[in-house]
């Protein structure tokens, strides 16, 4: 009965968090906003901060939180609503998004004390980040888990490699990094762009592997549970550029794009008919 | 830490990069939360007695130098204060956005070991020279860059650079039996040049293994009656404004690097007197024009003009000019 209730709890907080990406990409106007790099990974966010990750919202800087980067920043958007989501966050920050100086920019730009761990925007960069924390922290007995949030145009980038060799080779099981598998990049789709079978990729450099639907929260729920091998483990989660908004879902328009008032009010419609209720249970 | 003459004198033996693999390893006693890290260059960064005196906290990544420096900001994150070490042109050049992202933007407090600054690498060739690290990097907010002239000066920094809360570059030059420029020890901070010789028609600033270079091409000049002040510019960010305000009152002003000239000490030391009416000439002696066919450590020093010989001629003919 708990668990189905945390399964609702995640689903729920999935159309509340797509809402609230939908209101700060409009109230961002001209400046533009990823949106459909955010809608890719409403669910993964959605679990991490509401069940997988263990932090305490009241205490951001607390040593024994688990940490999470965020590696593609530019799921900004995604990452925001399900800190605020998880309480870390009041709405009064959520909607200083993309506000001139503000501390939460197109890209997030760390700063401990709002439980930012990381500064994303430049791809490639934090799986090394994440593997440094994991290394540390088995050297020194922390028993917490490092979680590392990557786009799969991002695997394109050589250095994500260099890392992916580190951990294995350094046995950093309490390193996890998720890769959001929704087939496209800024130039269109992956397919086309750069071709990798990326589950055999992850598998020959020795990682633990395992897939999910990237939109349903059980699977993923499930994905996310105890790693007992010694190896670091990556989860690949196959999900919908632009998912829940049916003129964004797998458009490259929709990888960075204004959302103006005809096509907010759209988008918002279109979200209240399906209630978040595909997803089911 | 104490240094006694017997030690100085094993530090130039050593040469910079050994003496800092042995300041490391005497730090590293009573500091916990010092780790080395390499790219697959151990023993060529000096580190070996490091090692062998803590295995554990030596971490090699492979070859993948931007991953190291990814990796090194995670540890300190957690508290640890890692020297990761290469080549300086691997580490300001391949790594250079990781070094702006970890380092100038996230500011993680990481210290980069940028070893063979300069000729070091001799008949290694080109691609192993670091002639445009200080360039690289300078432009980069928030790195403090460190360039020592010898042996000792190298520990010395090895040791301030892991008391300092910050990111910093530590820039090492020259061979082993590295030219003795202090005798003993001395007062070393970060950000504040030494002058090492005083003298009132001409100040020379340098840096790195240069500075030995500079300091006997004064001595030719104060042979034919021209006296030269030589300043050892350890810290090349923050740069000692003061240092250079002092020498306003001279004929000519002289930096000595090995390194570009576009972007290193001589730019560096520019950009201090831009801001100055009243001004004397300056010269920037350093490497310029093209690539040259690759040789010994000696025969590239030669080739560039860099030794005291060819330093103290140039500075004559300047000299001449400007009086």
């Amino acid at each position: 009965m708990i668990y189905i209730d945390i399964i609702k709890k995640c689903e729920m907080a999935s159309l509340s968090m797509r809402k609230n990406i939908l209101h700060l990409a409009h109230q961002a106007g001209s400046n533009g906003s990823h949106v459909g790099p955010a809608l890719s990974i409403v669910e993964i966010m959605a679990v991490l901060y509401l069940q997988t990750i263990n932090i305490n919202p009241s205490n951001p800087t607390w040593e024994l939180r688990d940490r999470f980067l965020l590696s593609k920043g530019h799921g900004a958007l995604g990452y925001y609503v399900a800190m605020y989501e998880a309480g870390m966050i009041s709405k009064e920050d959520l909607y200083s998004y993309e506000v001139n100086g503000g501390f939460f920019p197109g890209q997030p730009s760390k700063n401990l004390s709002l439980g930012i761990e990381y500064s994303g925007g430049s791809l490639g960069m934090g799986l090394s980040y994440g593997a440094g924390i994991a290394w540390a922290a088995k050297q020194k007995n922390e028993k917490f888990k490092v979680f590392v949030l990557m786009g799969d145009g991002e695997l394109n980038e050589g250095s994500v490699w260099e890392s992916v060799m580190f951990a294995k080779h350094n046995k950093l099981s309490n390193l996890t990094a998720i890769i959001d598998k929704n087939n496209m990049q800024s130039d269109g789709s992956s397919e086309d762009i750069i071709s990798i079978d990326i589950e055999a990729l992850w598998r020959s450099f020795g990682w633990e592997v395992s897939t999910s639907d990237g939109h349903n929260v059980k699977q993923l729920t499930e994905a996310f549970k105890q790693n007992n091998t010694d190896n670091p483990k990556v989860i690949i989660a196959n999900t919908i550029k632009g998912k829940g908004i049916s003129f964004m879902e797998n458009s490259k328009d929709w990888h960075h794009n204004r959302l103006t008032d005809d096509l907010y009010q759209k988008a918002l419609k279109e979200l209240e008919k399906t209630g978040g209720a595909d997803d089911g249970i | 830490m104490e240094f006694k003459r017997t030690i100085i004198r094993t530090l130039s033996i050593l040469g910079q990069r050994g003496a800092f693999g042995y300041a490391l390893t005497e730090i590293a006693k009573i500091n916990d939360e010092i780790i080395a890290l390499t790219a697959d260059l151990c023993t060529t960064s000096g580190l070996d007695r490091f090692k062998n005196a803590y295995p554990e906290r030596v971490v090699n990544v492979g070859i993948a130098e931007q991953n190291m420096i990814g990796i090194a900001a995670g540890m300190s994150s957690l508290g640890y204060i890692p020297f990761a070490t290469t080549f300086a042109n691997f580490a300001a050049l391949r790594s250079c956005e990781q070094m702006r992202h970890f380092m100038g933007y996230m500011e993680e407090n990481i210290k980069i070991v940028g070893f063979g600054g300069g000729f070091a690498m001799g008949m290694f060739g080109i691609t192993h020279y670091g002639i445009e690290d200080i360039a690289s990097i300078r432009s980069i907010s928030n790195i403090t860059i460190l360039s020592p002239a010898d042996g000792l000066e190298t520990a010395k920094a090895t040791i301030a650079a892991s008391q300092f809360k910050g990111p910093v570059y530590l820039r090492l030059t020259g061979v082993m039996n590295h030219p003795i420029v202090y005798k003993e020890d001395y007062e070393f901070e970060i950000g504040k040049a030494i002058q090492l010789k005083d003298g009132c028609d001409i100040a020379i600033f340098s840096t790195g293994g240069m500075v030995h270079q500079s300091l006997q091409a004064a001595k030719q000049l104060e042979d034919q009656g021209i006296s030269c002040k030589v300043v050892n510019v350890h810290t090349i960010k923050p740069i000692d404004k003061v240092a250079i305000y002092k020498a306003l009152d001279t004929k000519l002003i002289v930096t000595v690097e090995e390194h570009s000239i576009i972007g290193g000490l001589g730019s560096t030391v520019a950009e201090v007197l831009s801001e100055i009416k009243e001004k004397p000439p300056q010269l920037t002696i350093g490497v310029s024009g093209e690539y040259k066919p690759a040789g010994s450590y000696e025969f590239m020093l030669e080739q560039y003009g860099l030794t005291n010989n060819h330093i103290s001629e140039k500075i004559l003919e300047k000299y001449r000019e400007a009086i």
